[in-house]
């Protein structure tokens, strides 16, 4: 009992690992533009696929080993997803914020953009899935009746990581700090001289780059790439943002290992058809007792 | 001369809200502009700082144009504004507060000596330094937003209706720390306000808005004893 617990338990960080750093993403720039990046999820499809023509590039064409080839795809994958993330705000997002237009626009854009992206990977690539190829040998450890691999460990090492030096940039420096001022007043934010549209960009290229790497630890763990891979993963990292509180990334984080959470443990006990039913079952009851989410209080605590 | 306006003109969308307005602020001095509530006196404020540019006119800070300029070129010239309502970030501390508004300077050991300056200035920040800005008073507010301004170290402060919403014991405290920072640092003081009686008892010259024109410019104490701005703004 007490190992299948503790298996579930490492399945359940595992994959809310991937919901957690997707989730850091659209809190990011909700915190900052009251905006829902609908196309978020596809973003970090697109950092899927940058992923494998990186590894792929650095395996064949390049010839290198797989440690160094995973230490080169790491940051051009990132940079590259963020880059992404930036153009749409920039063709998309902004030109809208100019015309201070309503946020209703701005979503049905964003949802647009994630369908362009799809659309466009389908167009390019073909509908053909696409098989990601090893980086890293799996190492399987068995500790007591556990099974654990290298890349588990891995993907929850990272993430954790990935938020407590997220937290500390929002917390500690001048430019999380703005990040957050904006998220309360920004219209009083450039009588300050905070540059608000340089602010926007680097909340941009952290929410995406954060995605280009989940989307790059999530091939590796499930080696086959398809463009709607990130519609689904997107509206659930979406629901752990929200559950969490939106806008507050220490809700993000934790919202995202509840789902994953939750999602394990009815597969554990139920068939698994019956996943997807309950998880959002338990979610809608979650925000139907606390409407803001876990971290959503009074609004003091926003991003 | 410090800032002078000449002939701005702002629109919103079809609305002109300022039509063709100049007056100008001498290095050292306090000046204010009265005038009733949507004369055009945010607007204008709005426009020095480059967020609402004008349609035309010009905007000169020390001899040199500013109105093409971005909100944070404005800042960097030492032109800072504390605006209407406050505006003070409410789940951030005190000093969080406070080092926003200091986010384009970089001497550290600047922004810690301008940091004892303001609390000087008002000691009663100095006891909530690490309290959340919402969960201040709203004169500790206004005073944090002033604060917050300063620690750009501004060559001229531009603030807007600072005695708004106040008890009439912290408008006087407030407006005696205005004097009391044009007095000590040479700070040049532009002052926006409703409640002309103290703001023409503070400054040294003023000006009267009307539905974006400029209608009265004299000193304040000649405006004080003015009988239409007696009628209309002092209810005398």
């Amino acid at each position: 009992m007490l190992e299948s617990f503790l298996q579930n338990l490492i399945n359940a960080l595992q994959w809310g690992s991937f919901y957690a750093l997707i989730a850091l993403g659209y809190t990011l720039v909700y915190g900052v533009l009251t905006l829902i990046n609908f196309a978020h999820g596809d973003i970090f499809m697109v950092g899927a696929y940058i992923a494998f023509f990186a590894a792929s590039f650095a395996l064949t064409t390049l010839g290198l080993s797989g440690w160094a080839a995973l230490a080169l795809t790491i940051p051009i994958t990132m940079i590259l997803t963020a880059m992404v993330g930036v153009t749409l705000e920039r063709i998309a997002y902004r030109p809208l914020r100019r015309k201070g237009a309503n946020r209703l626009y701005v979503v049905i854009t964003a949802l647009m953009c994630g369908l362009i992206l799809e659309h466009s990977n389908l167009a390019i690539l073909g509908a053909s899935r696409k098989a990601f190829p090893t980086l890293i040998d799996l190492k399987i450890y068995h500790i007591g009746g556990v099974t654990i691999t290298n890349l588990n460990i891995a993907v929850i090492l990272v993430t954790s990581l990935v938020f407590i030096m997220l937290h500390k940039i929002v917390t500690k420096t001048r430019v999380g700090m703005a990040m957050r001022a904006i998220s309360y007043d920004k219209f009083a934010v450039p009588l300050m001289g905070i540059p608000l549209d340089n602010i926007i960009v680097i909340t941009f290229i952290l929410g995406s780059g954060l995605a280009g790497l989940a989307g790059l630890m999530f091939a590796m763990s499930y080696p086959v790439l398809e463009p709607y891979m990130g519609a689904l993963i997107g509206w659930k990292a979406f629901i752990a943002a929200v559950v969490g509180g939106i806008g507050d990334i220490r809700g993000a984080f934790l919202g995202g290992f509840l789902l994953g959470a939750v999602e394990i443990m009815v597969v554990a006990f139920f068939p698994s058809t019956l996943r997807d039913l309950i998880a959002f079952t338990v979610l809608l009851v979650i925000l139907t007792l606390r409407p803001t989410g876990l971290f959503g209080i009074a609004k003091t605590t926003k991003i | 001369m410090m800032l002078s306006v000449k002939d701005l003109e702002v629109k919103y969308g079809n609305i002109q809200a300022l039509h063709g307005i100049s007056f100008h602020v001498n290095e050292g001095e306090i000046v204010t502009l009265i005038g009733a509530n949507g004369a055009g006196k945010t607007t204008t404020l709005m426009s020095i700082c480059g967020i609402t540019p004008p349609r035309k006119g010009e905007i000169a800070f020390k001899g040199s144009r500013i109105h093409h300029l971005k909100p944070e070129s404005i800042v960097q010239l030492g032109i800072c504004q504390v605006p209407e309502g406050r505006r003070i970030f409410p789940g951030m501390t005190v000093v969080e507060n406070l080092e926003m508004g200091a986010f384009l300077r970089n001497d550290k050991a600047g922004i810690k000596s301008d940091l004892d300056m303001v609390f000087d200035l008002f000691p009663i920040l100095d006891q909530r330094r690490s309290q959340l800005g919402g969960t201040l008073s709203g004169g500790e507010q206004q005073m944090l937003a002033i604060s917050r301004a300063l620690m750009a170290r501004p060559r001229l402060l531009l603030l807007d209706e600072p005695s708004l919403g106040l008890a009439p014991l912290i408008i006087q405290q407030i407006f005696e720390i205005i004097k009391k920072i044009n007095k000590e640092s040479g700070t040049t003081i532009f002052l926006v306000e409703q409640n002309a009686n103290q703001a023409l008892k503070l400054a040294h010259r003023g000006y009267v808005m009307e539905n974006g024109r400029i209608t009265l410019v004299d000193k304040a104490s000649v405006l004080l004893e003015n009988d239409e701005v007696k009628k209309a703004y002092l209810g005398l």
